[in-house]
C-alpha cells in the first residue's frame, strides 16, 4: 500500500494523501514551525513544506535540539511540530520528562515508524519497542496511524488537544499508512 | 581542577559567572529574552534579579541554546540572550551549526567555561585540557564568536551583539565558585511567567 509514493503532487479534494492531510492540519492550526530530523518516509512531506512559504522548516542535528526550538517558539507565541524517526523519538526521554511535560508545552511530534512490518535491519525493530513504553511511561498521548480514512481526524483533533490541554502528543506514522521504507538492495 | 584556566593558549582573565552576569542584566532596557541553561547559569540569572523576560531550566541539558533559537525566530524584533554552561554545550555542539544556518540576528549566546562539571564535583569536562569552544563555534559557522579578554571587554561584546547583522557566541572563562542563589523549581510558574514577559499572555 504505497500511498505516499503514488501521490507526490500537491493535494486535490479527491486525491488525499497522508503527507497532504499534515501539511494541511499543520496550515490550518497555524502551526508555522517545523523542524525535523530526516526519514526516508518523510521524504516528499519534508519536500513539500519546505516549497509552501507558509512554513519555516530545516534539519537539526538531534530530535533533542528540534523539541528545545519549537518549545522556545511556542512560548514566544509561534507554534511548532517536530518530525522524526522512530530511532530519534529514542533520544527524546529525558527532555520529555525535564521539558515538554513539565513545563506543560505543547509539543507536537510525527515519528515515522520504523522496526516494524517489514523492518529489515535488527535494531530499528528493537528501538522500535521502546516507544510505545516511553510514552506509556510517561502518560503521554499518542496515537498509531495506520489508516487514511481516519488520518485527518486523528491529526487534526490531536493538534487541537496537545494546544488546549498543554500537554504533547506524538502521532505515530505506521507503515500501514505510509508504506514505510522497505528492503530494495 | 581547572586545567583548563591554566591552558596558555587562552590569554583571558578568569572571570566569575554571578558578576558577568549581573554585568548583562544591568545592561537589559527593552524586556531582552534571557534563557538560562541547567544548574548554575540558572542560578545565577535568578540571583541576578529575577524578570519575567527570564526563562530557567530544569534539566534538559544542553537546550539553552535550542530553545532561545526558539525565542528569537518567534520574536526576530526582540533581543534573545543565551546563559550556557560548557559542559552543558558539549551536549548539543550541532545545535550551533543549525543557528549559524539559521543566523538570528537577535541572538546572543554566551558560553561560561570553567572546564569543569562544578554541580557534579568539579570533574573536568573532556573538553577542558585540549577543545576551544570559541574555534569550535567559528568552525561551526558562528563567525561573529570571540573569548571576552576580561569583563570591559565582556560588557563591549555583548553592546556589539545587540547591533549584529547575525548571531553572536561570546566565550567567557569563569572561575570555579558554584552558584549564588537557587531558582525556585516551579516550571509551570516559570514558563508562565516567561510567557507573560514574551507578551504571549496576560497574567491571571
Amino acid at each position: 500500500m504505497a500511498v505516499a509514493e503514488a501521490h507526490t503532487s500537491p493535494q486535490s479534494a479527491q486525491e488525499k494523501t497522508w503527507h497532504g492531510i499534515v501539511l494541511e492540519a499543520l496550515k490550518r492550526n497555524d502551526i508555522r514551525l517545523v523542524p525535523y530530523v530526516p526519514d526516508r518516509v518523510l521524504t516528499t512531506l519534508i519536500k513539500n513544506i519546505h516549497a509552501d512559504p507558509f512554513f519555516t522548516t530545516f534539519p537539526t542535528a538531534r530530535e533533542e535540539e528540534a523539541v528545545g526550538i519549537v518549545s522556545g517558539a511556542w512560548m514566544a507565541g509561534m507554534r511548532g511540530a517536530v518530525l522524526m524517526q522512530t530511532s530519534g523519538f529514542a533520544t527524546l526521554a529525558n527532555i520529555l520528562a525535564s521539558l515538554a511535560i513539565p513545563y506543560q508545552i505543547p509539543l507536537i511530534m510525527f515519528v515515522s515508524e520504523r522496526g516494524t512490518l517489514g523492518e529489515f535491519n535488527y535494531g530499528q525493530s528493537l528501538v522500535c519497542r521502546t516507544m510505545r513504553p516511553v510514552l506509556d511511561s510517561l502518560a503521554m498521548e499518542h496515537h498509531t496511524c495506520t489508516r487514511l480514512d481516519e488520518f485527518e481526524f486523528i491529526v487534526d483533533r490531536s493538534i487541537k488537544q496537545a494546544l488546549t490541554t498543554q500537554a504533547p502528543v506524538a502521532l505515530i506514522l505506521s507503515p500501514l499508512l505510509t508504506g514505510g521504507k522497505v528492503f530494495d538492495k | 581542577m581547572n586545567t583548563a584556566a591554566n591552558n596558555p593558549a587562552r590569554n583571558t582573565k578568569i572571570m566569575n559567572r554571578f558578576d558577568v552576569t549581573s554585568r548583562l542584566v544591568a545592561k537589559l532596557k527593552n524586556d531582552e529574552a534571557v534563557v538560562g541553561g541547567i544548574g548554575n547559569t540558572n542560578f545565577d540569572l535568578w540571583a541576578a534579579g529575577h524578570r519575567p523576560q527570564n526563562f530557567y531550566m530544569l534539566g534538559s541539558m544542553g537546550l539553552a541554546f535550542p530553545i532561545a533559537l526558539g525565542v528569537a525566530l518567534a520574536q526576530p524584533k526582540r533581543r534573545v540572550f543565551a546563559l550556557e554552561g560548557d559542559g552543558s554545550l558539549l551536549m548539543q555542539l550541532g545545535s550551533l551549526s543549525t543557528i549559524a544556518t539559521l543566523a538570528p540576528k537577535n541572538l546572543t549566546m554566551v558560553v561560561m567555561d570553567n572546564g569543569i562539571y562544578q554541580i557534579t564535583g568539579a570533574q573536568p569536562t573532556p573538553a577542558a585540557a585540549v577543545a576551544d569552544l570559541v574555534a569550535i563555534a567559528v568552525a561551526s559557522g558562528l563567525t561573529n564568536s570571540a573569548w571576552a579578554a576580561d569583563e570591559e571587554d565582556f560588557e563591549r561584546l555583548i553592546e556589539q551583539s545587540m547591533s549584529a547583522s547575525g548571531p553572536t557566541l561570546i566565550g567567557v572563562r569563569i572561575d570555579d565558585k558554584p552558584g549564588t542563589g537557587a531558582t525556585r523549581r516551579d516550571p509551570v510558574q516559570i514558563r508562565e511567567r516567561f510567557m507573560h514577559g514574551m507578551g504571549v499572555r496576560e497574567p491571571l
